[in-house]
């Protein structure tokens, strides 16, 4: 048996009140529910307040650099396919600095969820927007509101046809725990953009506002029909729509290496005879 | 032929097929028993342009570029009036006769290339005349071309087999003697490899698992070499979306156990930096290629230079330990790399490479490897038994016992910021201490195995060249020239850079009345390096930065002006 007690108990660096918390009681829940042992779990992260969640749980950890999560996954999972992986960052990790990284792993389908912690602004450098931002937000670094147009990640990830997409919200931590374990299972890159209030530095985007807005999608709602899914994706405003928003079948990544059928890339003996034979290509 | 070895190069735009012409003659040269040396030196262009492919051979082991030319093969005009001035006394052009060109025609051998291969097998022609001026049997070009052409399109090899006899018969009716290469005994098999297959070679050989990269002459054919036995060797090699993920891929799959390296030039290392210092902080193992080009910026992106010596040793923020080796030669291409894998699993963090383009595309013959007795390197299989486990353990050594994530029932827990013993995030400021003292304690090890630099030459030498990396045959051949004058001379070559060690080499600095440096950069980064080391200054230094390779003229010719 594993219970979300296996995940342990943490001191944490956040705020009261903050959405984080909800997050990592929603994560320890789904893994539990799925009955994954800690030590079969990979946790990777970016830099941000939200990618300090791994350090709030038992699992293995990798808290690598402010963006760069997902290529580390990708890496790890690659070795070790029999690893859970998952990637918890901020909207700034994941989007900003990480953004060409966040394509690449939809294209890739590598099998890893990608929990974004979506609080509309960087949090641990003190409220600058961030990509998701809305527009007109007003931040010290952007006085005049944000000049630009926020960056819609599930649109984004539907139209790329992402293995899985997801919006799930801190408030809910029922339905998202729930979303983390579609994710997890899912055979394919998943990725769960959870709407978080920030209570510090972001004043406009609050929970009762997340509160007033998000609603769960209804099983009417069919995940595999994409272009249902695109019309999903773009609702954004009075009414946010919360749930399992596109699905597709799409082949992983790591199915297109026979190599791993022999298990982890760790290392081994040199299979020196085949070696031999390259080198005599020279000759 | 003056030095018994001979100088063939060959001149031409990109698309006529040079490179392979030049392939063929170095392989043929090589199965033949004798010892070659090339230098390429192309441009960023894939028309078009003027390129050269030189091989030098002869019995004795060649070991550098020889700028004087005996046989010059143009394939356009270009080649003739550049390089032209470059012929010696008794050497020969070869040439279409179809090039209109008035030069002294004793130096001139005009082949009907048309009337030979219809106008389409021109650079095989061309192999055919010029292999049959070297005294290269028929055989020997015939077997090194169907090899090549493989077995998949039969009519072409017959084609391409037809203008070769028409070639060699055309030759023996025209021959020109005095660019026969002397016979040679030599039989024992030597194999044609340049400095990036042996980076790859010794990549599989240390049991390399995983390679990430974003292409970037001239470090792209280690890659692609990678990738090309990827399926017979196990191992994965993905094209990331960009150098930054290249890195954090290579360092994820080496967090997770497979032995994991990268290779780029400058500007992708430059993009790879902030990965170096998270390789080190989460001390994991990583095998850094950088293949150095002239820059600043975009540069010249198929020139060679070694400006990056003080870039990769101070390359990533914060301080931690790190080796850089620097190869002289193919042979070390191979061992260096397979040196850097086993540094980089025993100290846990990264270890570089530092290459040039001449070296990443220069052929040479070499003596097979032994790699069915080569010492296998530890790498980690991450099933260590201990009860409790802390990723970084500070120990004595500084190197903590490291266990592979989901290998055991312990967790394995790994952090960018400063961290605990047990890997997470801490900002104890006593702790943060002991974690940088622990880091850093790991370069003891790391100086106890440094390679010595090589000193070769007279002791207490009038004059004492200090090198590095790719310029060591020029240099010693240089020095040697000079001793044949009667000169008392040194040569003292580095080819591991970082950590420099002064007991190794600073009484040789101190024994000679005067050191010269000579490097591939505008500023002589070792001589600086070595200063900031020892205190000794280089006075003396024998730049060259204009994008090609070191020479032994080139050098000569630096000193006497
Ligand atoms: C290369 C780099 N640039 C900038 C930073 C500084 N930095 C740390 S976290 C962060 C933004 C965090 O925002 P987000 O990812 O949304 O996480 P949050 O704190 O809001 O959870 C920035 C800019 C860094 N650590 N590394
Ligand atoms: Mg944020």
């Amino acid at each position: 048996m594993v219970d979300t007690d296996d995940y342990g108990h943490y001191e944490t660096a956040w705020c009261p009140g903050c959405g984080n918390h909800a997050i990592l009681e929603a994560v320890k829940k789904a893994l539990a529910a799925g009955r994954r042992k800690p030590h079969k779990v990979l946790f990777i992260s970016g830099i941000g307040q939200a990618a300090k969640a791994p350090h709030y749980l038992n699992a293995n950890v990798f808290n690598g650099l402010h963006g760069r999560s997902l290529p580390v996954a990708t890496g790890a999972k690659l070795a070790n396919p029999k690893l859970t992986v998952i990637v918890e960052s901020g909207d700034g990790c994941s989007y900003g600095e990480g953004g060409n990284h966040f394509l690449a792993a939809i294209r890739r389908n590598i099998d890893v969820t990608l929990l974004v912690h979506n609080n509309q602004v960087y949090g641990l450098t003190k409220g600058q927007a961030s990509p998701t931002s809305s527009e007109g937000f007003v931040t010290k670094a952007q006085p005049q509101g944000v000049p630009s147009a926020p960056f819609n990640p599930v649109a984004v990830a539907v139209a790329m046809s992402a293995g899985f997409v997801a919006r799930g919200f801190s408030g809910e931590i029922d339905h998202l725990s729930e979303l983390i374990q579609q994710g997890i299972s899912h055979r394919g890159f998943a990725m769960i953009d959870v709407l978080q209030p920030c209570i510090s530095f972001n004043t406009v985007n609050t929970f009762a506002w997340y509160k007033k807005r998000c609603y769960a999608l209804s099983s009417n709602h069919d995940p595999t029909d994409w272009e249902a899914a695109m019309k999903v994706a773009y609702e954004w405003g009075d009414k946010i729509p919360i749930g399992a928003i596109y699905r597709n079948n799409r082949l992983p990544f790591e199915a297109h290496f026979p190599i791993l059928d022999e298990g982890p890339l760790v290392w081994r003996d040199v299979n020196r005879s085949m070696l031999k034979k390259i080198m005599e290509e020279y000759g | 032929m003056r030095d018994n070895t001979l100088n063939i190069l060959i001149g031409g735009s990109a698309g006529q097929g040079l490179v392979t012409l030049g392939q063929l003659l170095a392989k043929s040269l090589v199965r033949g028993g004798y010892s070659i040396f090339v230098t390429q030196n192309y441009l960023s262009r894939i028309r078009g342009g003027h390129n050269t492919f030189a091989v030098r051979a002869g019995i004795e082991k060649m070991i550098a570029p020889r700028e004087r030319v005996d046989l010059l093969v143009a394939l356009d005009s270009d080649t003739v009036t550049l390089h032209q001035r470059d012929l010696s006394s008794d050497g020969l052009i070869v040439l279409d006769d179809d090039l209109d060109i008035d030069i002294d025609s004793d130096l001139l051998l005009k082949v009907p290339f048309k009337e030979l291969a219809q106008d389409r097998f021109s650079n095989i022609v061309a192999l055919g005349v010029a292999g049959s001026l070297a005294g290269l049997s028929e055989d020997l070009m015939a077997g090194a071309l169907e090899d090549f052409l493989g077995k998949k399109n039969a009519s072409l090899a017959v084609e391409n087999r037809l203008a070769l006899s028409a070639a060699i018969n055309w030759s023996a009716e025209h021959s020109k003697p005095g660019l026969k290469l002397p016979t040679t005994s030599n039989t024992s098999r030597r194999l044609m490899m340049n400095g990036n297959e042996a980076i790859a070679l010794g990549a599989l050989s240390a049991g390399a698992m995983f390679c990430a990269f974003y292409p970037m002459t001239p470090a792209t054919s280690i890659n692609l070499n990678l990738a090309s036995h990827a399926k017979q060797m196990g191992l994965i090699v993905e094209q990331a979306e960009d150098e930054i993920a290249a890195i954090n891929m290579a360092i994820g799959a080496s967090f997770a156990g497979a032995p994991s390296m990268v290779a780029t030039s400058g500007g992708g290392f430059a993009l790879m930096v902030e990965g170096v210092s998270l390789a080190a902080m989460t001390e994991t193992p990583l095998v850094v290629v950088v293949a150095q080009r002239p820059g600043p910026a975009t540069g010249l992106p198929t020139r060679t230079e070694q400006a990056d010596l003080e870039f990769v040793l101070h390359a990533g923020h914060g301080e931690f330990p790190r080796a850089v080796f620097a190869p002289g030669t193919v042979e070390e291409c191979f061992h260096l790399t397979r040196k850097a894998f086993e540094l980089a699993e025993r100290y846990q963090g990264p270890i570089f490479l530092l290459t040039d383009q001449f070296l990443a595309d220069s052929y040479r013959s070499v003596i097979p490897f032994d790699v069915e007795n080569l010492p296998p390197l530890a790498g980690c299989t991450g099933t260590a038994g201990m009860s409790t486990y802390d990723r970084y353990a500070i120990t004595e050594s500084g190197i903590s016992p490291r266990l592979l994530p989901g290998m055991t029932e312990h967790l394995v827990v790994a952090d960018s910021d400063e961290h605990t013993e047990g890997g997470h995030i801490t900002e104890d400021l006593t702790l943060r201490r002991k974690m940088v003292e622990k880091r850093l304690r790991k370069e003891k090890g790391i100086q106890a195995e440094v390679i010595p630099p090589v000193m070769e030459g007279d002791a207490g030498p009038d004059q004492l060249f200090v090198s590095w990396g790719s310029s060591e045959g020029a240099v010693v051949e240089a020095a040697s020239r000079l001793r044949s004058e009667g000169k008392r001379i040194a040569s003292l070559h580095f080819s591991q850079v970082w950590p420099l060690i002064p007991d190794q080499f600073l009484a040789y600095l101190e024994d000679a009345r005067q050191v010269i440096s000579v490097e591939s950069n505008a500023n002589g980064q070792l001589a600086r390096l070595i200063r900031r080391e020892t205190g000794f200054e280089i006075k003396k230094k024998v730049l060259r930065y204009d994008g090609l390779p070191i020479t032994p003229e080139s050098i000569l010719r630096e000193l006497n002006r």
